[in-house]
């Protein structure tokens, strides 16, 4: 649903302009995951349920504490719980909030071929539209961190919309609002992005060298960051992508191939339309029926 | 013959060569309004044609199987007149007289043409191509990881596509070469016709008419 107080930056397969007259005066808006302060109590997997109207099916125990396993149509973040052994023989229990990082350059947007079933507000929140997916799955291909899902019972797409709608209204999401740590905040990217460097100072100072924050530059930064003890590793956290980017198969098929095919098959139309303009027709006269005739009675 | 008889005629497709002709060209028709739909915003109107979006993304896969089986018979069944000869070489380098209509000073060409015989080929391939990667983008029945998908993605475009383009040159030169399109709605050509365009395929097919 199109938000009265939210603008639209970018529309999945539209090439006119957006509505862009409103601008945040904020900027635009980040939530960030501190990972360090994180005790895996999924409270945030409840909120978001809670706020979304969302119910997944109860699953099976498969022995790890993630749970549901993975993220649904109906699990928009889940909790994953890796267990790294450091070089020094410490354990540590590395819980990573998963979910849709709200991508600045949005893979699912890219490749989403139905106009306005994928936007991006112009505080960088990205957001389904659920009423005009086409159910493709093309947003599945596009996004660099495996998140949309698609719906068994309406073929559509699903995924996080950072409650773009409590956003609307001057609220935090319902994850930030009910973290009891404090490892979700949510603010201006720019406030969000000073906040973590206070906590990554304050992790060096504890011994994590490496402490850094996961902004994905590839991806032309997330409205989803994370502040990460092992920022040098990221995949440690449950296979965060080091370098996320668009796939240069989705970028060439939804990019520069488009553009040239179109003028390639038009191209092939009108060479055809004035080739006949200028040729004309070939046709078949008297004379070759007359040919025709003589040659078989002269057989 | 006299001067105001019709002129007689060869038979080129019966008419279940035609019927399948047609399956092939409707579902193909069908297919590419809906897949440029999903290609490029500006052709999105188009998914309207089967019913909306939605409904096109259902539909265009259970088109493509229809499309596939109908097209593989139709090539079985044109394959052999496709073998490529030496003469289609020598047809293909002096193509500046085929589009200057000099047919005259051209090789002398069997049933099917240089050209004739690339579109086959290249229809062939690019079916196979189409029919495969649809397969990898058929997520009501198939899953795939997500590599294979966009690969997937890539190669059906890129077949779209030469499929397409193709289909723009085999209908241009339908329109262009008078008296070709009845060989398909009516199954027939005329004598002069065939004496023009596919002498060799003439003589063949009149040796012994008149004994």
């Amino acid at each position: 649903m199109a938000l009265q107080s939210l603008d639209i930056k970018r529309r999945s397969a539209t090439t006119s302009p957006t509505p862009s007259v409103r601008e945040p005066s904020v900027g635009a808006v980040a939530k960030l995951i501190d990972v360090s302060k994180c005790i895996g109590c999924k409270a945030c997997q409840t909120a978001c349920m809670e706020w979304n109207d969302l119910r997944d099916e109860v699953g099976t125990n498969v022995g790890v504490y993630d749970n549901p396993a993975d993220l649904t149509e109906h699990s928009w973040t889940v909790m994953r719980f890796a267990e790294y052994e450091t070089p020094q023989g410490d354990l540590e229990w590395l819980i990573r909030k998963d979910g849709c990082m709200h991508c600045e350059d949005p893979g699912c947007l890219k490749a989403c071929p139905s106009p306005g079933a994928i936007v991006q507000y112009a505080n960088g929140i990205v957001d389904f539209h659920q009423e005009h997916c086409i159910g493709c799955g093309y947003c599945v291909t596009g996004c660099p961190f495996n998140v949309p899902r698609i719906s068994k019972k309406d073929h559509k797409a699903y995924k996080c919309t950072l409650c773009s709608d409590r956003v609307a209204v001057g609220q935090e999401p319902a994850c930030v609002k009910t973290c009891p740590t404090g490892a979700i905040e949510f603010g201006t990217k720019e406030v969000m992005t000073e906040h973590a460097q206070a906590r990554i100072a304050d992790l060096k100072s504890r011994g994590y060298a490496n402490a850094g924050l996961y902004d994905p530059a590839g991806v032309g930064g997330t409205h989803v960051m994370y502040v990460l003890h092992h920022a040098d590793q990221p995949t440690l956290y449950s296979g965060l992508p080091k370098d996320p980017q668009i796939s240069p198969a989705v970028s060439l098929w939804k990019g520069v191939a488009k553009p040239l095919s179109m003028a390639a098959m038009a191209l092939a139309a009108l060479v055809g339309f004035f080739h006949y303009m200028r040729v004309g027709p070939a046709e078949t006269s008297e004379e070759d029926e007359r040919n025709a005739e003589k040659e078989v009675s002269h057989e | 013959m006299s001067e105001t008889a019709r002129p007689r005629t060869l038979p080129r497709y019966s008419a279940s060569e035609r019927s399948n002709h047609w399956v092939v060209a409707i579902t193909f028709i069908l297919l590419a309004l809906s897949g440029l739909a999903f290609y490029h915003p500006a052709f999105f109107f188009l998914s309207h044609l089967l019913g909306g979006g939605y409904w096109a993304r259902v539909l265009h896969p259970y088109i493509g199987v229809v499309f596939f089986v109908c097209f593989a018979l139709l090539a079985l069944r044109l394959a052999r007149h496709n073998a490529w000869e030496a003469k289609d070489a020598q047809w293909l380098k002096q193509f500046p007289d085929v589009l200057a209509n000099r047919e005259e000073r051209l090789p002398e060409v069997g049933r099917y043409n240089a050209l004739q015989k690339l579109l086959f080929y290249v229809l062939v391939l690019s079916a196979v191509g189409l029919f495969l990667s649809g397969i990898g983008l058929w997520r009501e029945w198939f899953a795939f990881s997500v590599g294979t998908v966009r690969l997937a993605a890539v190669v059906h475009a890129l077949c779209a596509f030469v499929a397409i383009t193709s289909i723009i040159v085999h209908i241009y030169a339908a329109i262009w070469v008078k008296g070709s399109v009845r060989a398909m709605t009516r199954g027939d050509v005329t004598w002069g016709w065939a004496w023009r365009h596919h002498r060799a395929w003439f003589r063949q097919m009149v040796k012994g008419a008149n004994k």
